[in-house]
């Protein structure tokens, strides 16, 4: 077996052992092992990548070399390797960009203990994308949320540990009904890796009479994944969970935590219950419709509200609608539509989330839309990371929201179904719109003065080394997914072919 | 359907316990009585795994007086799967304690609704 096949355990033990070690480093020494270790990740993950293109072949790692139905597997393809390795570039910009919050928000004592969540959460995220085996996944899971609960609460105020509180019970109903779901399939295939439980399940999908019990199974393990995500209905505790978390909190959990949960699905649905199987079950029908809600919903809430902070999670609601409509367009083109908006929108809103803060810096320490009147001409950096990442979430023609809304629509002409089409272009051009006039508008507001309101706010922008080159890290992949999309699509679309 | 449900008597009682569960966790609005709920919840699933993966009249899975015929043992992943997620969920319900308690100082009351009617009374800043 060639060596780079052990690196996708190596990410897995290296951060799994480097949370431990930043709890007995000092705070900042805590933060230079965190940002040195994730390049190591970002190179290693990238190696696996090169690999597995070059090799046109996914490879498979048993755990203590026991083969198939008995050990535990890690496999990796071009879809694992690509992913990871944008996790863990949006995982060290949102580090690096909201690092002067961290040292604002969280006491001196504890900011190595915040690290060491950030690796354990690394860790927990990764085996998400690289784990073959559907019970590790679960185990995974729960690690992934009892490290986003405590970056949340890392910030003393009230209102964070409610909101902690109010996501982890969502999250914990999510997590109930995904355990159950899994002990269902086990139950029916006698399997937990992902290749043996789906030759079982289109073995027993051929009689009708078992269908019921297969939707049953994988309906219940949908919706606990969908609550975990945040698709609408189950959206309403995200403007609270990230309005109120510091910076790197919100960015890794909007971008890098619900999108995990997304990819694991993706997963299983191709590796473990397979696209044959799926078409026969009445899910995708009931995300797709969620999903076209999620958009319109999300993107309305975001018009009511007040804050900037709230409104971009808000819109994130929206964008996880987006996704899980790809999900349930279905074939190639949908789900790969929805993997290239989980790109898009991770280096999208983890730029928006370091940004707000600095903007609100300049106008008195305040989120709200009035005070931010012409933050954008005090800040002029954050002012042009902003507006990028708005006109991203817009749609605007180089930018990655733009290839991603283009592959949503390519996909749903693809299916062939005139309703589906007219409903997806519908809802598409709605969400855009709403869009448009949210961002567009926080926009002009951050451009435009009234009288005294530039004069009356006096601060200047603070600019640090980290917090820029995170931003012009996430802007560029935002332009290289927007002008080079079809680079990213053959390769989510080679990853796909391999995964079956 | 009767006769089936009494038959599977474990597994309809696991999914009882389930639902007891999740709605407790969902519509309770006292912080402890959710965690109980959520814990109820856990037990379901783990009951429904361990009587689905005991086969009666097999033994626990150690050879014993040189037998190595497969049928005469049961199968020991679900009973590792429930140790699983034992810890799981002892580890989950101990953050949420530790939550709960953090709350309580703050707000001095374990009611959700008046914690976020209390909470709403703060200034909204960054």
């Amino acid at each position: 077996m060639n060596f780079i096949c052990n690196f996708p355990l190596f990410t897995i033990v290296f951060s799994l052992f480097s949370g431990p070690l930043c709890m007995m480093l000092r705070g900042r020494a805590a933060k230079y092992y965190t940002i040195i270790y994730e390049c190591v990740l970002i190179i290693l993950c990238g190696t696996v990548l090169w690999y597995t293109i070059s090799s046109g072949q996914p490879f498979t790692y048993s755990m203590g070399e026991f083969s198939a139905p008995w050990g535990n597997e890690i496999r990796a393809g071009v879809l694992e390797g690509l992913t990871a390795f944008l996790f863990m570039i949006v995982m060290l910009c949102s580090v690096l960009g909201g690092w002067r919050f961290l040292s604002m928000d969280l006491d001196n004592s504890k900011i190595n203990l915040y690290f060491t969540l950030i690796n354990l959460m690394t860790a927990a995220l990764l085996s998400l994308v690289w784990t073959n085996d559907i019970f590790s996944g679960y185990v995974f899971l729960e690690i992934t949320t009892l490290t986003s609960c405590g970056i949340l609460i890392v910030r003393e105020i009230g209102r964070t540990t409610l909101a902690a509180v109010r996501y982890m019970i969502l999250n914990l109903l999510g997590s109930g009904l995904f355990l159950l779901g899994v002990v269902l399939l086990y139950d029916i295939t006698g399997h937990l890796l992902m290749m043996n439980m789906k030759a079982a399940l289109t073995e027993l999908a051929a009689d009708p009479a078992n269908i019921p019990v297969i939707s049953l199974a994988v309906g219940i393990l949908t919706i606990g994944l969908a609550i975990k995500s945040g698709l609408f209905p189950f959206h309403f505790w995200m403007p609270d969970t990230y309005g109120w978390a510091t910076p790197t909190s919100a960015s890794v959990l909007s971008s890098l935590v619900s999108k995990g949960y997304i990819f694991l699905l993706i997963k299983i649905y191709w590796r473990a219950v397979g696209l044959d199987v799926l078409r026969a079950l009445p899910v995708s029908n009931i995300l797709f419709v969620l999903g076209l809600c999620g958009m319109v919903f999300g993107s309305v809430s975001a018009l009511r509200a007040n804050n900037i902070n709230r409104m971009v999670a808000f819109s994130s609601a929206a964008q996880i609608g987006y996704i899980y409509m790809g999900i349930g367009i279905g074939g190639m083109a949908g789900f790969s539509a929805a993997i290239f908006h989980i790109y898009c929108h991770a280096v999208t809103k983890s730029l928006l989330f370091i940004t707000t803060p600095r903007l609100a810096e300049v106008s008195g320490d305040s989120l709200l839309f009035s005070r931010l009147q012409g933050s954008g001409l005090r800040d002029p950096n954050s002012g042009i990371f902003f507006t990028v990442g708005s006109l991203s979430m817009v749609g605007i023609p180089i930018f990655a929201g733009f290839s991603s809304k283009l592959l949503f629509a390519t996909a749903a002409v693809g299916t062939g179904s005139f309703r589906k089409v007219i409903l997806v272009m519908l809802i598409l051009a709605v969400s855009s719109l709403l869009n448009a006039f949210y961002f567009i508008h926080t926009v002009i507001r951050i451009y435009t003065v009234y009288g005294s309101d530039y004069l009356r706010v006096r601060e200047r922008g603070h600019h640090s080394l980290d917090y820029n080159t995170a931003a012009v890290i996430l802007t560029a992949c935002n332009l290289f997914l927007g002008l080079f999309s079809w680079v990213i699509t053959d390769l989510i679309q080679k990853g796909f072919l391999m995964f079956s | 359907m009767l006769e089936t449900l009494l038959i599977n008597y474990e597994e309809a009682a696991a999914i009882i316990l389930f639902g007891i569960g999740f709605t407790t966790l969902l519509f309770q609005r006292n912080l402890i009585k959710k965690l109980i709920g959520m814990n109820i919840m856990d037990t379901g699933v783990f009951l429904f795994l361990a009587s689905m993966g005991y086969i009666s009249g097999r033994k626990a899975p150690i050879i014993t007086n040189g037998v190595t015929d497969m049928e005469a043992y049961i199968n020991p992943v679900p009973a590792g799967l429930v140790l699983t997620g034992i810890v799981v969920s002892v580890s989950v319900t101990a953050v949420m304690l530790s939550l709960t308690i953090r709350l309580y100082r703050r707000y001095h009351t374990l009611n959700l609704d008046d914690i976020y009617a209390l909470s709403k009374h703060q200034i909204e800043d960054r």
